[in-house]
């Protein structure tokens, strides 16, 4: 059985003056251990799933509709005891800015050993113990002396680890990491990803990669999904959909990197703009920046299809295929 | 090299050098030591002994990890900083001590591009305001219609449709700002744009639009671009040449095809090896011991000492100059002028 | 497209756009804010149109009548139906007086405020945008007026002044004296408020934009910093109309105001106060209620717009 199955989430916004859908219909599976990234640009609502998935949408979000068990229990149904055991617990989550995540005016140590006694029935000593383990196992040097500094003592990287280590305080079966590495450099980029892999090989975490950057889901992941304005267009195999993309939006999205091209030359860039929720036009939402688009796209939402190893949202993948443009970039 | 009068390179830094006091005011630089009031002012080694040459028609870009000091350097040029010490000349006039007044003219032909297209854009001032704000200043006796006339042509010029010119803002998307932004820029026909991380925060699909356009701009207007990023894919397809800064001194600097074909510097070593590749998933990447030392109280030596697994003991006494190789590029490193490197690497 | 700008069709889309804009949203949301902003609103109109009202001219020794002094309001027991709200002591129907009264309690805090605001306003943006020796200089000016309590500051000046020009000269400018001992003694208000707020606005980016372009210093406060720093300068205004206001009626209550020939709230509430043992308790009370209404509503909107402008909460 699968760790965590979500069937059909749809996430709404109350606005002013309307009720906006910003997670159409979302399923998708995620195996114990497995690694699954989700890639979109701003506005397709991959922080929603991931917030979603915890059940930490606040006002003016909510979840309106589908499930999503973990474990075999719905989320969507817990009440608020019971997701504070899911949560930090058996779930874990990683934010973008290592700077926001941790309280400045407590110490690391203070801040582990609290989520730790939170949770567990643990005397402080106990607490400090796993606390030091944990620090070794994200290669923190000496981390009794770490224990004891603030946050702001500490360089980004290091903060990284530090959440990182915080994530795993209590042996979570599945951590959502929200753009770990965006607000890193290049060279501490490359250390976390590679500690954040080596820690869910070795511990059999599940892990729900959600970022915009094509290059870190590639080495990161085992299954990405892509979604784009609210709903997943394709799904399946990392390689596959890095290879061989049959949405054109992936395409785009793929082919617009500038390694794609020669140097010097025209980016193949996607024309226009991401739409606003308030404004998802009808049918495909990709369709007025879509050169395949046909009068059917603009009409109907295409449904998610398997085809061959990859499942895509796209009512013109047959013609596609046969495309020149496709044939070429294949090659 | 100065034998050509016209060869001269369109943007000269010379030994250019700036730090910020953390210790401002007379009483925040006491300090108690030993028993003892003492003086003494700390200061951020923003930009140290930086000689950058930019010839016309150029792209430049100048790479690095945070704090390595590659924004100080664009604020330095761009005129919104002064320098602790060193000198910048344009066109082989010096800029870098000029009054306001005589900085105008040149204003005309330095323009710059900022990382947010959510802060660089004022957001009480319609685009309209905002586009025609610029050629009334420099062209004080424009008409009415030939201000419009010069937004419209710009506008056009960067993909924005000239009926938005009412709207505000907030009302764009992030790309569609910078769009307005790059045609701000324009609207007074610079020579020579510093941008300073322009796509770094737009989404992948929008990057490609305007980084297009940033490439039309330069073929069309003859521009010439002091392109900072932190981004080495972006590197490689803008740059003609590219430098690399560390901690506020450059490793490297070579043309792009060679740079990336055939790094020479440890540092530019690992930062390219630790871009995330698409096509393999066995990331190769060379580790690099530690994490970036404060630019407070610069170590001695060489400054990528502290995390250089090449680093020998004239590297942590003596700083290395920069020394032309033979396929052009400079590299300042002793390693690579000893020729210890690939020894180490082979053996 | 150029003739469509210039075409007054605009004109109404601004108000529908500032109707449906976040304020305008907000304040519909807010009973608390609308309501204040009716009272507000018909005492404001009231005040201004006092000569029109008004069925007496309080400040026409010919239509007074000390025979007509302290007649109680309508409601109670031997009230003259003319006066509404009874008359003060030397006769003067107390309804006419107060609406001129507030007229002019209205007039000096506005006026106040308005040169508190000029002041400050420019004081915290020349420090803000300059900084360094200039900035610290004005701040530790505003400091060291800020360590005088107003009230003690206006109370010296207009003593001085009144025992200067005697009482006669000082009764005809007191409305000018009152305006400007009370805009002078508040602007550390404006201009700390401004500077904070400059000093934020200046690291941005669109900010160095503008000095790229090479646009002078006063264009750039002006023209770009100072439209956007207006959200706390709109809130403290309220608060500061509210608190001026105040200042006048205490210092007309201590006699330092306005002279009773010409009252103002303050000196209508003060003159009473000499009789409300003796039952006439009118003459302070109903004055005294339209001060407090006065204050607490501007207070209210003060709120209101806080919460609507707090740069936390907007996203601007």
């Amino acid at each position: 059985m699968s760790l965590l199955s979500v069937r059909d989430l749809t996430v709404k916004f109350a606005m002013r003056d309307e009720t906006v859908t910003a997670l159409n219909g979302i399923s998708f599976d995620l195996a114990k251990g497995e690694r699954l990234g989700i890639v979109g640009e701003s506005g397709a609502g991959k922080s929603i799933t991931g917030f979603s998935l915890m059940n930490l949408l606040s006002r003016p979000g909510y979840i309106d509709n589908g499930q999503i068990l973990f474990d075999g229990e719905d989320v969507v149904q817990m009440n608020d005891k019971r997701l504070r055991t899911l949560r930090g617990n058996r779930m874990a989550m990683i934010f973008q800015d290592p700077m926001v995540t941790l309280n400045p005016v407590l110490t690391i140590g203070q801040q582990m050993v609290e989520t730790l006694l939170a949770h567990r029935k643990l005397s402080r000593e106990e607490a400090r113990q796993i606390a030091i383990v944990k620090l070794r196992e994200v290669y923190i040097p000496s981390p009794e002396e770490r224990l004891e500094q603030y946050p702001h003592e500490l360089s980004g990287g290091m903060r990284q680890r530090i959440i990182i280590a915080i994530a795993l305080l209590l042996d979570p079966q599945l951590i959502i990491a929200d753009e770990p590495t965006t607000a890193l450099d290049v060279t501490i980029q490359a250390d976390i990803m590679e500690l954040m892999l080596e820690l869910c090989q070795s511990n059999q975490v599940g892990l729900i990669l959600i970022t915009h950057d094509l290059g870190v889901v590639s080495q990161m992941t085992e299954r990405t999904l892509v979604m784009y304005a609210g709903r997943i267009i394709e799904a399946g195999r990392t390689r596959e959909i890095i290879n061989d993309p049959q949405h054109p939006y992936t395409q785009g999205l793929i082919n617009a990197l500038p390694q794609q091209t020669v140097p010097g030359q025209r980016l193949k860039q996607i024309p226009g703009n991401m739409p606003g929720l308030t404004s998802i036009p009808t049918g495909c939402a990709f369709n007025p920046r879509c050169k395949y688009a046909t009068d059917l796209c603009r009409s109907r939402v295409p449904d998610i299809v398997q085809y061959g190893e990859v499942a895509v949202a796209c009512h013109e993948v047959q013609r596609l295929n046969s495309d020149e443009d496709r044939q070429e970039a294949r090659a | 090299m100065s034998d050509a009068k016209t060869d001269r390179p369109l943007l000269q830094i010379k030994n250019l050098e700036k730090r910020f006091d953390l210790d401002q005011g007379f009483l925040e630089t006491l300090k108690f030591k030993q028993g003892k009031i003492v003086r003494e002012s700390r200061s951020v080694h923003a930009v140290n002994n930086v000689s950058l040459d930019v010839g016309r028609g150029e792209a430049l870009c100048v790479v690095g990890e945070s704090g390595c000091g590659k924004s100080t350097v664009a604020r330095l040029v761009a005129g919104l900083l002064t320098p602790t010490a060193g000198e910048i000349h344009y066109d082989g006039q010096r800029i870098d001590d000029l009054s306001r007044g005589a900085m105008q003219p040149l204003r005309k032909k330095i323009q710059m591009i900022f990382q947010n297209p959510y802060a660089s854009l004022n957001p009480r001032m319609t685009i309209r305001q905002a586009l025609e704000e610029p050629v009334r200043h420099h062209n004080p006796g424009a008409s009415a219609a030939e201000v419009r006339d010069k937004v419209t042509e710009v506008m056009l010029s960067v993909g924005v449709d000239p009926s938005w010119a009412k709207r505000y803002p907030h009302e764009f998307s992030g790309g569609q700002r910078q769009r307005i932004a790059i045609a701000r820029a324009l609207t007074v026909d610079p020579e020579f744009i510093i941008a300073d991380e322009p796509i770094s925060a737009l989404d992948v699909s929008i990057q490609a639009q305007v980084l297009n356009l940033m490439l039309e701009a330069k073929e069309s207007r003859g521009l010439t671009y002091l392109f900072i990023t932190h981004d080495l894919s972006v590197v490689e397809h803008f740059g003609t040449r590219v430098a690399v800064l560390y901690l506020g001194s450059v490793c490297e600097v070579a043309d792009t095809a060679t740079l990336f074909s055939n790094p020479k510097h440890p540092y530019t070593r690992a930062l390219l090896s630790a871009v995330p590749q698409l096509k393999d998933d066995r990331p190769n990447h060379i580790r690099l011991k530690g994490e970036i030392p404060t630019p407070i109280n610069l170590p001695q030596g060489c400054p990528f000492q502290s995390r250089c697994a090449f680093a020998d003991a004239r590297c942590k006494s003596e700083q290395p100059k920069a020394i032309h190789q033979p396929d052009g590029s400079l590299v300042a490193c002793h390693a690579v002028e000893e020729d210890r490197l690939d020894a180490v690497a082979a053996g | 497209m150029s003739t469509e700008t210039l075409s007054p069709k605009s004109e109404p889309s601004r108000w529908s756009k500032a109707w449906n804009s976040n304020m305008g949203y907000s304040f519909r949301r807010n009973p608390v804010a609308v309501v204040s902003m009716i009272i507000f609103l018909l005492i404001a109109v009231a005040a201004f149109l006092a000569p029109v009202i008004a069925p007496y001219d309080p400040y026409d020794p010919a239509q007074m009548d000390i025979m007509n002094s302290e007649y109680p309001p309508v409601w109670v027991n031997g009230a003259l139906p003319e006066f509404m709200l009874g008359t003060d002591d030397q006769g003067r129907d107390l309804w006419s007086t107060i609406l001129y009264g507030t007229r002019l309690s209205l007039l000096i805090g506005i006026c106040a405020v308005a040169l508190q605001a000029f002041l400050g306003i420019s004081i915290g943006l020349v420090a803000g945008y300059v900084g360094g020796r200039l900035d610290s200089l004005l701040m530790r000016l505003a400091d060291i007026q800020l360590s005088f309590s107003t009230l003690m500051v206006a109370i010296i000046f207009l003593a001085v002044t009144q025992a200067m020009f005697g009482t006669d000269t000082f009764n005809r400018y007191a409305v000018v004296f009152l305006i400007a001992v009370i805009g002078v003694a508040e602007w550390p208000q404006y201009a700390r408020t401004v500077r904070a707020t400059v000093l934020a606005e200046k690291k941005k980016e669109y900010v160095d934009s503008a000095r790229v372009l090479g646009f002078g210093p006063m264009r750039i406060m002006v023209r770009h910093i100072l439209p956007n720093s207006l959200s706390p300068i709109f809130v403290i205004s309220t608060v500061q109309v509210a608190n001026a206001i105040i200042s006048e009626a205490s210092l007309s209550f201590l006699g330092l105001g306005m002279p009773p020939s010409q009252p103002s709230l303050g000196s209508l509430i003060s003159s009473g106060f000499d009789y409300i043992f003796s039952g006439s308790w009118w003459i302070t009370a109903i004055p005294g209620v339209v001060l407090v209404v006065l204050v607490l509503v501007i207070n209210l909107l003060g709120d209101w717009m806080r919460d609507v402008l707090n740069p936390k909460l907007y996203k601007g």
